[in-house]
């Protein structure tokens, strides 16, 4: 029993969970509306963009890369798709094609990681700066705003008798394809080995450089998902749609206990801290605290969830070294 | 098993000594790449719109230059030692608000609200520092992370204000507009600053094990170089000139709200690695970014004049960075290629 309590508390997703109802608890002290089911629904969907691209983020920066490009994959999807619908094209076809745009972005980004070997940091950067720019060249500064009723009743819409968002829903299927492959297929056991030991994979027979650029393609097929649902949740196609969400993203898949340098993470845990970082900007917004101010607030949740646990393992190492040391001298 | 392993790997190395030299005479090549083509862009851009090829309009093209170019000396100082300050946009931003702010509130006087304006600027490279040395996170995560701390600290502190050309005192705006030695002060800073950091970079101790850091992280370990202090001085550096730029951005523009400077960090990098510093650190130069930054202020002035898009200046600036990195990449393996197959030495 004990030793079950200890396996219980030392793994991280239990310190969300323990985070989460802190939050929880704060929220309804700081505002008396927090606490009610259309608030909790409201708040689910305005983090579903951002958990959609949690997902995909989490393979990459598991398998040892990272994607800062999603925010602008996002910007470019949602910009595309009104330029196509403005030019009178039915949504069966606007809606794949702004998908096959993501799913080439991400194959860009993947082919200049693994094909000319760059570090993924700059090629993201780059194209987190080239994709946003597209997107103001697409539609410019102007928004779309004139939707079909179908597809912005997807957006705001919930699932008829209950208060869950279709947003949601789609999220939900994701997250659990997600956890199924990444913790019990071949695959995800690839993509761990990637980011343990790179050279190791490429030895035991993993085509790394496929794997990954196939995780980067997921990453801006995703964004491009992303991309369909903010546009029909807000009714609107602009070109700065989604600015800044990267450091949520990123700040979701740190958190949620996946290792920036590769090799270890949960989908369980990086769902729990997307809906961490909601409860938190959902108080501070009934708070009446300016998004960008809450920005301070998660900037520094993104820090602390990394150096946190590197400073437990530093003192732990610590200690078992001068224990070890103490055992040694008493002998 | 072991001496197949052993022998490729010897060689590597002989073929690394190689590769070093090559790189530094690629990076000399690279300076000479970017001039000739500034005189390629010049040239054209001055057949097509005569008005480009005055002196009015390179003052302007060195004007808007100048910031970045006093930014990009301290990002370049960064990247040698194989890391990244994603935050100087935030902090140029916060420096100019505040700077103007204390101005506007009469707190302070113009000279002491410089000081106090680059003070800021070095205790935000203080708080970099120390969370990537001593807290070990990587840097593109805590730059990250102060980036949106920084930004939001400048809306928290403006809630909603902005500060207007008309709360400015005189002598503070005169800064920007005025002139040394017949040089605008903006490019007169830019170009001692440059100067100064070419030098140190290049003759000093300290120059020469940051670039040692960069290229070798393990080997500059071995042979004593205090490898965290110098990272954590190369952040305060860069925070202190992104601090510098904060103030001069405030006497250039006047009009400074929260948001001021946002997404600069972007140009910045793209000065950098278009400058030919190694993105992997340990090769490249100051001269190179801003040579770097030269370019793309040039590029962006032309497309101007030449009344393309405005939308499309953040594309480029994107499609340059990736185009500057794979170039390396390209030349890179070339010579890897040539020197292992040679088998040099």
């Amino acid at each position: 029993m004990s030793a079950l309590r200890d396996r219980l508390l030392a793994r991280w997703e239990t310190l969300l969970v323990l985070l989460l109802f802190a939050f929880l608890v704060l929220g309804t002290s700081l505002s008396p509306y927090f606490l009610s089911a259309s608030n909790f629904s409201d708040m689910t969907s305005n983090l579903m963009e951002k958990a959609i691209m949690a997902l995909p983020l989490a393979l990459i920066i598991i398998a040892g890369e990272i994607d800062l490009s999603v925010e602008s994959m996002l910007g470019l999807s949602s910009a595309l798709l009104g330029f196509v619908y403005l030019l009178g094209w039915p949504l069966w076809i606007d809606i794949p094609l702004v998908l096959a745009v993501g799913a080439l972005g991400g194959l860009f980004n993947g082919l200049l990681v693994t094909r000319a070997g760059l570090p993924s940091l700059v090629v993201t950067l780059g194209t987190l700066a080239l994709y946003r720019g597209l997107a103001s060249v697409v539609l410019g500064p102007q928004s779309v705003s004139r939707w079909p009723d179908s597809f912005t009743n997807f957006g705001f819409g919930t699932v008829p008798g209950t208060l869950l968002p279709w947003p949601f829903v789609i999220f939900a299927v994701l997250a659990v394809a997600f956890m199924f492959v990444l913790h019990r297929t071949w695959i995800g056991r690839q993509i761990f080995a990637i980011g343990k030991n790179k050279e190791a994979a490429r030895y035991a027979g993993i085509q790394v450089a496929r794997v990954k650029t196939l995780l980067f393609v997921l990453s801006g097929t995703l964004s491009a998902l992303a991309g369909v649902v903010l546009t029909a949740r807000l009714s609107s196609a602009r070109a700065d749609n989604g600015q800044g969400f990267v450091l949520d993203v990123v700040t979701a898949t740190l958190l949620g206990g996946v290792n920036i340098f590769g090799g270890e993470g949960t989908i369980a845990g990086v769902v729990l801290a997307i809906f961490v970082i909601g409860v938190l900007r959902n108080g501070l917004t009934l708070a009446d605290v300016s998004p960008d101010v809450q920005s301070v607030v998660v900037g520094a949740l993104l820090i602390l969830s990394v150096a946190g646990p590197t400073a437990v393992r530093r003192i732990r190492s610590a200690w078992s070294t001068r224990r070890f040391v103490q055992s040694a001298i008493n002998r | 098993m072991v001496r197949a392993v052993e022998a490729p790997a010897s060689s590597n190395l002989a073929g690394r000594i190689g590769l070093e030299r090559t790189l530094a005479l690629i990076a000399r090549l690279r300076e000479l790449g970017i001039l000739l083509a500034l005189a390629v862009i010049v040239l054209v851009v001055s057949v097509q719109t005569p008005v480009f090829f005055t002196v009015s309009n390179f003052e302007q093209i060195l004007l808007s230059v100048a910031l970045i170019a006093i930014v990009a000396v301290g990002q370049t100082t960064v990247v040698l030692t194989r890391n990244v300050d994603l935050s100087v946009g935030s902090v140029v931003g916060l420096v100019a608000f505040v700077t103007g702010d204390l101005l506007k509130e009469h707190v302070l006087g113009v000279p002491a609200a410089i000081l106090a304006g680059c003070l800021l600027g070095l205790g935000l490279g203080v708080l970099n520092g120390l969370i990537i040395t001593l807290g070990r996170v990587p840097a593109i995560v805590a730059t990250l992370g102060t980036l949106n701390i920084y930004r939001g600290l400048a809306f928290l502190i403006a809630g909603g204000k902005q500060v207007s050309v008309i709360d400015l005192p005189k002598s503070y705006l005169q800064i920007a507009s005025s002139s040394v030695l017949g040089v605008p002060t903006l490019i007169f800073s830019a170009i001692v600053i440059a100067a100064i950091a070419a030098y140190l970079l290049r003759y000093s101790r300290t120059g020469r094990q940051l670039y040692a850091i960069g290229s070798n992280p393990a080997a500059a370990e071995v042979v004593g170089i205090p490898s965290q202090r110098l990272v954590f001085g190369a952040f305060v550096l860069c925070g202190l000139l992104a601090g510098v730029a904060g103030v001069l951005w405030g006497s250039r523009f006047g009009t400074v709200n929260a948001g001021a400077a946002s997404g600069l960090e972007l140009q910045v990098i793209a000065a950098v690695v278009v400058g030919g510093v190694n993105i992997f650190g340990g090769s490249g130069t100051v001269v190179g970014a801003v040579l770097g930054a030269i370019l793309l202020g040039t590029i962006q002035n032309a497309l101007t004049i030449s009344h393309l898009s405005q939308f499309w200046l953040q594309a480029i600036d994107g499609a340059v960075i990736l185009l500057a990195v794979g170039t390396d990449a390209a030349i890179r393996s070339y010579f890897q290629r040539i020197l292992t197959r040679t088998g040099r030495r």
